[in-house]
């Protein structure tokens, strides 16, 4: 028999047809199929949803907050990115 | 080292920035918040208790299937908070450890016993009322996934107080009766309601550092104060008498003054010596052992069907 902890499992709710999956919380459940019907019970009572992902949290990977300034520092000087970097005459009213 | 990383730290809570569970943060900070998040979701699961007790026998079905959503919505909000502690470390089966050893606490409130109907009415609309109180300042506490949470639960727990105060106006509109079973309700839920936001601030040695970690954002005595004022008009509406003779208005503060709270009450249920303290644990340790064997079957089943899922992939 065994006594061990459920995994974790991370979820993810699509709040209606046209937008994306997005994470919502986690919860314990012993496999896949009862880890989306606990999500349907704890993140979806008041129609939240339409569509469920869960993923076992051991499969996620994640960045290092301390690498934070080495992933995403290289974007930060690169304004002309940015529509508003251009300089246009006033009188072009909408591009 | 420590020390550059902890003012880093205090700057980004300054500039009130989420601190996130992968992130750097002081040891007395991470147990603070998980003391703190772990007694809030023991409190929530612990608090299904006195109202499951008048599910069955509650007077029509508008009334039950609202009492059912309501506990169904704790254990939820037991199950968000739970989560936000495990990002902090510990894992949810020493949480219940805790739990039912005694060593972890939760809201003094739930050793209180719900001995009428009117109970289901006080209940959805002072300790709710008083929770909603203490919650809502707690979406912008600074740790993100506990922020996060209450968000969840604040957006659930307004119907929990409005059905309460629902029972309690129609109570109050009723029969003789009627109308002195809620003043009862109201005589015995109101001072341990204000209990709730804990000890007067020069005896709460700890909010002073969890006010600058910005994990609490307003004072109990803050907290308790406006929960007075806002429930005074709502009392007047529904025809009852706060049970305190030192309550009235005070036009130089602009708030009401009330009158002492037995704060050796409070520290007495605190310690396990409430009415139901016995009682409430014993629920949770059964629920717990008496479960055991549903999760372990479920382990069980799971660990069957992956090794056929493996078989299955092996084969092909």
């Amino acid at each position: 028999m065994s006594t061990k902890e459920w995994p974790l499992w991370e979820v993810f709710i699509r709040a209606k047809q046209g937008l994306n999956h997005k994470h919502v919380g986690s919860l314990h459940a012993a496999d896949l199929q009862m880890a989306i019907e606990n999500a349907r019970d704890v993140y979806t009572r008041r129609m939240e949803g339409v569509s469920i992902w869960v993923v076992e949290s051991k499969y996620v990977h994640a960045s290092e907050p301390s690498e934070q300034e080495a992933l995403f520092e290289p974007a930060n000087d690169k304004i002309y990115r940015h529509p508003t970097f251009y300089n246009l005459p006033e009188e072009l009213n909408h591009m | 080292m420590e020390i550059k990383l902890e003012e880093i730290f205090q700057e980004k809570i300054d500039q009130e920035i989420k601190i996130e569970p992968r992130d750097w943060m002081p040891e007395k900070y991470r147990k603070t918040l998980l003391r703190q998040i772990s007694q809030h979701a023991h409190s929530e699961i612990v608090g299904m208790l006195p109202e499951g007790n008048w599910i069955t026998r509650a007077p029509n079905l508008r009334r039950k299937v609202a009492l059912l959503a309501k506990v169904q919505d704790e254990a939820g909000h037991g199950l968000y908070l739970y989560s936000a502690a495990e990002t902090l470390g510990m894992s949810r089966d020493e949480m219940l450890e805790e739990l039912h050893s005694g060593k972890a606490k939760y809201s003094s409130i739930f050793n209180y016993p719900t001995l009428t109907w009117a109970d289901m009415g006080a209940i959805g609309w002072l300790v709710d009322g008083a929770a909603i109180m203490n919650q809502v300042p707690l979406c912008r506490t600074s740790y993100g996934p506990y922020a996060r949470a209450m968000v969840r639960v604040c957006k659930e727990e307004s119907f929990h107080q409005r059905q309460g105060y629902e029972i309690m106006l129609t109570l109050s509109k009723g029969t003789e009766a009627q109308k002195a079973m809620a003043q009862d309700a109201l005589n015995r839920w109101w001072w341990p309601s204000i209990m709730m936001f804990g000890p007067n601030d020069d005896n709460s040695p700890n909010s002073a550092q969890s006010m600058k970690w910005k994990i609490k954002r307003f004072s109990n005595d803050e907290l308790r104060q406006k929960f007075v004022d806002v429930t005074v008009a709502q009392t007047e509406i529904l025809g009852l008498t706060i049970p305190d003779k030192d309550l009235k208005w005070n036009a130089e503060r602009g708030h009401y003054d009330f009158g002492t709270i037995n704060w050796d009450e409070f520290f007495q249920v605190v310690a396990g010596n409430g009415p139901c303290n016995k009682q409430r644990l014993k629920a949770r340790v059964d629920a717990w052992e008496n479960g055991a064997w549903v999760r372990e079957a479920a382990s069980a089943y799971a660990e069957k069907r992956e090794a056929k899922v493996k078989n299955q992939i092996e084969a092909a």
